[in-house]
């Protein structure tokens, strides 16, 4: 019984919180894009005259704003152990249902409907083989891609689908005010970025997403139903995908069966380069934005100077590797040191 | 059972090859007994020689003791916030066992690591036979003969015994290629000369725990290891096959090997060691020889506190039945489990592993399907298939798995703490930090978790702190029924007095607390009542003081085993 006054209530200090230091700051990953970033404006404004201008720089975020909606669910998924390959199949099968109600005289908001509809269809059918049947997800999905892209190209053939109604073409291509030239896509990430910044940093959520990814076991000993969690980002995934086919088929108006080709490996190098851990549990909403700016301005200003495209690939397949051993190397490098 | 003494132990019994230099390993010059015959004769005949050499420190030094063969002098480290080591001295004989003890976090681990190369030293210097070790690697702690056999051993499940035994430093033939025969012929040595039952082809998978330890001690000696450290052996063996390492602590001690055991039950300390060096909040608080010590002294120095107050007894009063189970199962792990626990009461659950006790529990929080069976609380049916229902109905379940199943490492401290009860911490799904902070500061508190500051990561504590941790998310969660499932296993006796206290605290509180545990003492001085499960059935049930140890070990085993006694022995050895 004298135990209990023995108990140690406050036998130990503890700190509220660990002491800031500014070489925490200065070491976080945002930092370092944010130099990348200043770096990459700085020199494409070197480069080129014609990179620092308004119009330029608003048109030029119709390239990568698509990818970068997805970029937002993907980081989710990457958060949590999983990865979607079948985005850019997805894409083209929402495309090509779009393209047949079309032809069949659908208006502008059932088009949107069915593009997103089809989308999160294709999210829950991949969702349902990772979490029913407890299949690894690149595996599913590199299959699913195979699956929704080939239906895509023997339900079209090599013909393409352009009767598209001009007011869903103005959702891909145009912009909020002709006073200020944002394009309306553009515009839509910021908005979706926001809101997935605050549910992944600020909610129940977030954090759950976080446990799932650090260790999914002790999460599902928590109450945390991640099989159910996992499921749902699957569908998000491909209601973004949805969302991304309606505003690609509306900004080149027309559905090809390659659309989208090879936009899942952009959409993992931005999620990868923002710095989330392709092994789960850690990353920021704000990285990935950052880093879709940084990969966005730099395929911009090397287009503007005439670049050709497959250079830019090559660069950004050297920015993809450099991203991901930087962590290794500067560890290795710091335990040189010490 | 005493020690064995020095006398006999220098001499190597076996025909196996002698170490291959010992200079400094025997300070004592009795003559060899009778019996022992011309190889001990001759090897004495041998170190005479070689005590000749440098007799005049080591005699005078020493009286009777052999010289240290590996020797820590004020051994520093410093972590970020933490001083894990400081002016840390040991010493270690060849021939001797030298129990490490100190509470979880007192720095044994770090030692550990010194001493096989993954940290190095701040400050302080490491003599190994004679030679200073400078360690950057396990590489250079094999080659200066040191060999560490971990808690859970980390080996290839899927390669054969000799091809563990021999990884890193196979041998190899013409073109450098892997000599098979001569792996298999060394490994069978090694093999017989630590009289396993086992041949070098079998595959690792298919061994037990016991065996595999072996296969980690044959792996130290095919590198001539002569000092070797067990960190925590013993903790997933059974009573018997603990009895088998003893005996192959005793066969090491003849071969001139030092070790350092690592070990939080008394019992085994006494049983095996020659003397002790003690760890307190990463300094040497004392050390000495085994035959002078009392295991109450030993407690003290540790925590500061005497034994006596280790299994704080509180009478609570059981109130009404919270939780009725009837008839639980599952496919295949557990089968017509039934019990009813009232507010207040604590349920020891007790068994062998294997018995079906973790299952049935996980079952329980829905955590695996059911097949068959009803569970009530308060009376009323409750439908737990997931374990959100579990925490729903007011259960709470601090699983055996500390890291896997318990902690998510990366998380700070607060992080954790809540992630069982987040829909409390929270307003319209946005998280509120105050709230989290305010429930973290209290049950750390009342649970005196040690750390730097309640964001740090999960991955840095030690793992009593870890296991405070996990409860105090647990406690967040408001439960009214607490199930412990092995509660203080790996755990220093600091923390595990903290859990005592704390679940007598609980019960007194009106929680219901079902203990799952496979130590005796724990269950015996802690239960209102235990239930003894064989083979996923509850087998015997026994009130509060109505059972001695043997009776509930014999109820575990279901009388079929012939080595009863023996396992009942490791529980009553104990207080």
């Amino acid at each position: 019984m004298s135990l209990s006054n023995a108990s140690p209530a406050s036998r130990y200090d503890v700190a509220d919180r660990a002491p800031r230091r500014l070489s925490d700051y200065l070491l976080r990953w945002e930092t370092i894009l944010v130099v990348l970033l200043i770096a990459v404006v700085i020199v494409n404004a070197l480069i080129s005259p014609f990179f620092l201008d308004f119009y330029n720089l608003s048109d030029a975020t119709f390239n990568f704003s698509e990818k970068a909606i997805l970029a937002l669910a993907m980081t989710l998924l990457i958060i949590v152990r999983d990865i979607d390959l079948s985005i850019a199949a997805i894409i083209a099968l929402a495309s090509l249902a779009m393209g047949f109600a079309a032809e069949a005289g659908a208006p502008t908001f059932a088009l949107i409907g069915i593009g997103l509809g089809v989308g999160a269809l294709c999210g829950a059918f991949n969702g349902a083989l990772v979490t029913g049947f407890g299949l690894p997800s690149i595996v599913v999905t590199i299959g699913t891609m195979s699956l929704f892209r080939g239906i895509a190209q023997v339900a079209l053939g090599d013909q393409a689908i352009t009767k598209y109604p001009a007011s869903f073409q103005a959702i891909g291509q145009g912009y909020i005010t002709d006073k200020a030239p944002i394009p309306i896509s553009f515009v839509l990430f910021l908005g979706l970025a926001a809101v997935f910044g605050i549910v992944l940093h600020r909610t129940i959520i977030g954090r759950k997403l976080f446990a799932m990814g650090a260790n999914p076991v002790a999460a599902l000993f928590s109450g945390i139903a991640v099989n159910r969690i996992r499921f749902w980002l699957f569908v998000l995934m491909g209601l973004m995908a949805g969302l991304a086919a309606v505003l690609l088929t509306g900004r080149i108006g027309s559905t090809r069966p390659n659309i989208a080709l090879g936009f899942e490996l952009e959409v993992v190098t931005m999620v990868v380069l923002g710095g989330v851990s392709i092994a789960g549990g850690a990353g920021t909403i704000l990285g990935v934005t950052l880093a879709v700016f940084v990969l966005g301005l730099t395929t911009f200003g090397l287009s503007l100077v005439n670049v050709p495209g497959i250079v830019i690939s090559i660069l950004n397949g050297v920015l993809l590797i450099a991203s991901i051993s930087a962590p290794a190397v500067a560890q290795r490098f710091l335990r040189g040191r010490s | 059972m005493t020690s064995e003494t020095c006398g006999a132990c220098a001499l190597p019994l076996h025909s196996g090859p002698p170490p291959s230099s010992d200079p400094t390993s025997s300070g004592h010059l009795l003559p060899p007994s009778a019996g022992e015959g011309a190889l001990a004769a001759s090897l004495f005949f041998e170190i005479s020689i070689d005590m000749a050499v440098d007799a005049s420190t080591q005699v005078t030094e020493t009286s009777g003791l052999s010289a240290p063969i590996l020797t820590l002098t004020g051994v520093s480290k410093r972590f970020p916030g933490v001083r894990a080591l400081h002016n840390v001295n040991l010493n270690l004989r060849a021939g001797e066992v030298t129990a490490l003890i100190g509470e979880n976090g007192a720095g044994k681990s770090t030692l550990v690591k010194i001493l096989t190369g993954i940290y190095q030293p701040d400050e302080g210097e490491i003599v190994v036979s004679g030679a200073p070790f400078i360690c950057t690697g396990p590489r250079d702690a094999w080659a200066a003969g040191i060999a560490a056999i971990h808690q859970e051993t980390v080996m290839f499940d899927e390669l054969s015994v000799a091809e563990n035994i021999f990884m890193g430093h196979m041998p190899l033939g013409a073109g450098g290629r892997i000599d098979w025969a001569a792996m298999r012929s060394r490994t069978a040595e090694l093999l017989k000369r630590l009289e396993a039952d086992f041949d070098a082809n079998t595959l690792l998978k298919r061994l037990s725990v016991a065996q595999k330890h072996l296969v980690e001690i044959a792996r130290a000696l095919s590198h001539d290891a002569r000092i070797i450290i067990m960190d925590e052996p013993t903790s997933a063996l059974s009573a018997r096959e603990i009895g088998d390492l003893f005996a192959i602590i005793a066969q090491l001690k003849r071969r001139n090997c030092a070790i350092l055991f690592i070990s939080h039950k008394f019992d085994e300390i006494f049983h095996v060691a020659d003397r002790w060096t003690c760890l307190r909040d990463g300094e040497e608080v004392g050390h000495g020889a085994i035959a002078d010590v009392a295991q109450a002294d030993l407690v003290r120095l540790m925590v500061g506190r005497s034994i006596e107050q280790v299994y704080p007894k509180r009478d609570v009063k059981p109130g009404p039945v919270v939780l009725e189970a009837e008839d639980l199962a599952n496919a295949s792990e557990f089968d017509g489990v039934s019990f009813q626990l009232r507010a207040g009461q604590i349920i020891g659950l007790y068994g062998l592993v294997g018995a079906g006790r973790s299952e049935a529990m996980q079952g329980l929080f829905g955590l695996s399907p059911l097949t068959r069976g009803r569970v009530k609380i308060d009376g009323r049916e409750a439908h737990i298939r997931s374990p959100a229902d579990a925490i729903r109905a007011g259960l709470a379940y601090v699983p055996e798995d500390r890291q896997i199943q318990g902690v998510v490492l990366p998380f700070g401290i607060r992080a954790n703490m809540t992630l069982a009860s987040l829909k409390a911490h929270a307003r319209d799904g946005f998280l509120s930090l105050a709230k989290e902070l305010q429930t973290t500061k209290k049950f750390g508190g009342r649970l005196a978790v040690k750390a730097a500051n309640w964001e740090q990561k999960l991955g840095e504590l030690s793992g009593g702190n870890q296991q405070k941790v996990v409860i105090g998310k647990w406690l967040a969660s408001g439960p009214r029924i607490l199930i412990l499932d092995e509660p203080t296993k790996g755990i220093d006796i600091g923390s595990k007095a903290a859990v005592h206290e704390f679940m007598g605290e609980l019960a007194s509180e009106g929680i219901a607390i079902i203990l799952v545990s496979s130590e005796l003492p724990e269950i015996m001085g802690l239960a209102d009542e235990i239930m003894v499960m064989h083979e996923g059935r509850v087998v015997q049930r026994f009130a509060r003081g109505q059972a001695s140890a043997e009776m509930i070990v014999s109820a575990a085993i279901a009388n079929e085993d012939a080595e009863a006694p023996c396992a009942g022995e490791s529980g009553e050895a104990l207080p």
